[in-house]
């Protein structure tokens, strides 16, 4: 549902229906009172008198309220009763009447959207910490959102069905997240969620459908065009117009997840250490079996099936596809059927096989095939397409080598791309080097690290982010100098950088530790959270920093400098 | 012809017709002023304000806000009365009289505003 044209309209609309029911009220109250002091009574010496305009409204409104004070001034005379009596009957119809209109406005969903919408657009409006934009709650966006959260980035969400929206209420985030149920194709819809709201600072489209994903890539990038915008596209051609418009990330699911298995199969150490560092944060790794090389059997060739087919066929994978339907590639051995039965996995050689790939687009199916592939064959090799993840319960029961989960897939890369954005570059670098330099580099980093997913972030050497080392460049600071325990620096800090960007294009991968850093240079680093903060607060803190550099405290102020300079070895070691 | 703008109309001039009832004669002889119209001017602008509930137009707007100032000056002249009648020692003086019309006179320019923009609303839907 759309959001109304004008949001200042929820008072008049509940003005405007409140109209019938407070007409009759005032009607029936001056009817009630006129009728009052016409009725003829007697006063308590028994002469004739006539209620006055302000005793008769102040005994209709509390006989109308059901207050009841009993008859005053004096006791009524039967003609005042008997109009008394028409009055209650009155009020009571026009209080029912008021009430019901009452209740009826408040449940009506109409309204409850109107409301909805104008607290959502003002805790959009209020939000001054920066955020990202998120469309389309599914499992991806889930996971996008508890990563956002987790790392302390707050997240505004657009969905469509309003079912996910409640979820989000319920889901227990530790900052709010506002939620609107709306159609993000709408731009307006876009506008209201904050996309030109200056501290948005990226949009991610997740939707399941191709064409609102590419919509929102054209409103972010007219609308807002210095936000980034990720987009998932399932098609080639959506990409290549998301392309067109200057999308700065596209995600395709399927071509992401061969491109992972190709890594996997001729790469392993790469593709380990890719998963580790793109790995939900808090979440830990395990080594995975390497893909042994040999024959392989493939499990449907939908969308997916298709371009693992293509990938195994580049790395030179002798591959044999069972599917029902005869595959576009005529070189490729086929067999028909569909692999959850043993005839079919039998025909297509799975006892020869080192390995297969469970890859339709039903979970139940996918894991049959796997279940029957391994009783037949007991050290094969299992790769799972896992579709839902409300399924993960039964795939983690299963025994498997590989498990892809598409919507993980695109929530690692979203994140590693928004959170860390040198972590792109570096990864690319890491692909085109050898097999035994990335088995090196994995095996030093988890004996440091261990198999949790570490921290990974960028540091930028420039005076807003670094203002203590930036002041200190000019003297040549050594990156080994650097990476100390601001509380002793006998101990190395917890991290590591994989990666040095400089203003002029040049890079390097794992610098040396001697390397000198230089104004604007980029770190991408690793390590502990503790170290993370400790890390921050060198950078900028300049007593943490000369400690670091040269081992002795800055004295500061008048006193502190007195003192330290009476006593220097007990300064030192108090900061320990 | 919408017999919702025959109400409204109605209601906004009966408004002012009862209000002006009202008003004229001796600023502070009772026997000019009939409380019963005094009553039904009242009830017949709070009915008018509520009317004009809900119109999310400028001129609903100002049509709106000329009601309620009429009804507070109505009611202000209710409340002086009531309080002459019933609270003060001394009654229903000339004063008072006085005081109440010329709140109700006050109630009555409002109603007259109000009537021009029914008016002026009228001619230029015609054109």
């Amino acid at each position: 549902m759309t959001p109304l044209p004008r949001h200042q309209s929820i008072f008049f609309l509940i003005m405007r229906r409140m109209r019938a029911p407070l007409i009759l009220l005032i009607s029936i109250m001056a009817i009630s009172v006129l009728g009052l002091t016409l009725a003829p009574g007697v006063d308590a010496d028994g002469n004739p008198a006539h209620l006055s305009f302000f005793h008769s409204l102040y005994f209709i409104s509390y006989t109308a309220t059901t207050i009841g004070f009993g008859e005053i001034p004096y006791a009524f005379s039967d003609q005042q009763r008997l109009w008394v009596i028409l009055c209650i009957y009155m009020s009571v119809v026009g209080w029912a009447y008021t009430v019901g209109t009452v209740f009826a406005l408040l449940a009506d969903r109409n309204l409850q959207q109107a409301i909805r919408t104008q607290r959502f657009l003002r805790a959009v409006q209020r939000l001054r910490e920066p955020f990202y934009l998120v469309c389309g709650y599914g499992e991806t966006g889930r996971l996008i959102c508890d990563a956002l959260d987790r790392l302390g980035f707050r997240a505004v969400v657009v969905e469509q069905d309003d079912s996910k929206v409640g979820e989000i209420e319920l889901h227990s985030y530790h900052a709010d997240v506002p939620a609107l149920s709306a159609d993000a194709r709408n731009p307006e819809t876009l506008k209201f969620a904050g996309l030109t709201h200056p501290n948005c600072i990226g949009i991610i489209a997740l939707t399941n459908d191709d064409g609102t994903n590419l919509a929102i890539a054209i409103a972010a990038r007219l609308l807002a065009p210095k936000v980034p915008a990720l987009c998932r596209a399932e098609t080639q051609e959506t990409a290549a117009n998301m392309a067109s418009f200057g999308t700065r990330h596209i995600i395709n699911p399927f071509e992401k997840f061969s491109e992972y298995l190709a890594l996997a199969l001729h790469a392993p150490a790469a593709w380990n250490l890719l998963t580790w560092l793109t790995g939900l944060p808090g979440t830990t790794m395990q080594r995975e079996r390497d893909p042994p090389h040999g024959e392989w059997i493939l499990c449907g060739h939908g969308r997916f099936g298709r371009m693992l087919a293509h990938v195994m066929e580049q790395a030179a994978v002798p591959v044999t596809i069972i599917d029902r339907q005869a595959p576009s590639i005529p070189s490729t051995r086929w067999v028909q059927g569909d692999g959850t039965g043993a005839p079919a996995l039998e025909a297509a050689g799975v006892r020869r096989a080192v390995g297969i790939v469970a890859g339709t687009s039903n979970d139940v199916d996918n894991l049959s095939i796997a279940v029957t592939a391994r009783e037949l064959n007991r050290g094969l090799f299992v790769i799972l397409r896992q579709n839902h993840y409300a399924n993960h319960a039964l795939f983690e029961a299963f025994n498997y080598d590989v498990n892809v989960v598409p919507s993980q897939i695109i929530a690692h890369e979203c994140l590693a791309i928004l959170t860390t954005p040198l972590l792109v570059p570096f990864l690319e670098e890491m692909k085109r080097r050898d097999e035994a330099w990335c088995d090196r580099l994995l095996r030093r980093l988890t004996e440091r690290f261990g198999w949790e997913v570490p921290a990974v972030w960028s540091e930028r050497i420039n005076l807003a982010r670094a203002p203590a080392l930036y002041r200190r460049l000019m003297k040549g600071v050594e990156l080994q100098s650097l990476l100390r325990d601001p509380s002793n620096r006998d101990e190395p800090l917890a991290c590591e950088v994989l990666y040095l960007h400089r203003d002029d294009d040049d890079h390097l991968l794992i610098p040396e530790p001697d390397t000198e850093l230089r104004a604007g240079d980029e770190l991408l680093l690793i390590g502990s959270p503790d170290a993370r903060r400790e890390f921050g607060l060198i950078l900028s803190h300049e007593h943490a920093l000369a400690y670091v550099l040269s081992g002795k405290d800055l004295p500061g102020g008048w006193i502190w400098e007195r003192l330290s300079r009476r006593k220097p070895s007990d300064a030192a070691s108090s900061c320990n | 012809m919408n017999l919702e703008k025959v109400i409204f109309g109605f209601f906004i001039v009966l408004a002012a017709t009862l209000n002006f009832g009202f008003f004229v004669g001796d600023i502070d002889d009772p026997a000019h002023h009939d409380i019963y119209e005094l009553f039904a001017a009242i009830v017949v602008s709070l009915i008018a304000t509520v009317l004009k509930f809900g119109d999310r137009t400028q001129i609903g707007a100002v049509h709106l806000s000329t009601s309620l100032v009429a009804d507070l000056q109505l009611l202000a002249a209710a409340m002086v009365w009531g309080y002459a009648a019933h609270i003060s020692a001394s009654g229903l003086t000339p004063e008072m009289v006085a005081r109440v019309v010329s709140l109700s006179g006050g109630a009555l320019f409002a109603n007259v505003v109000s009537v021009v923009i029914l008016i002026a609303e009228t001619i230029m839907q015609r054109r």
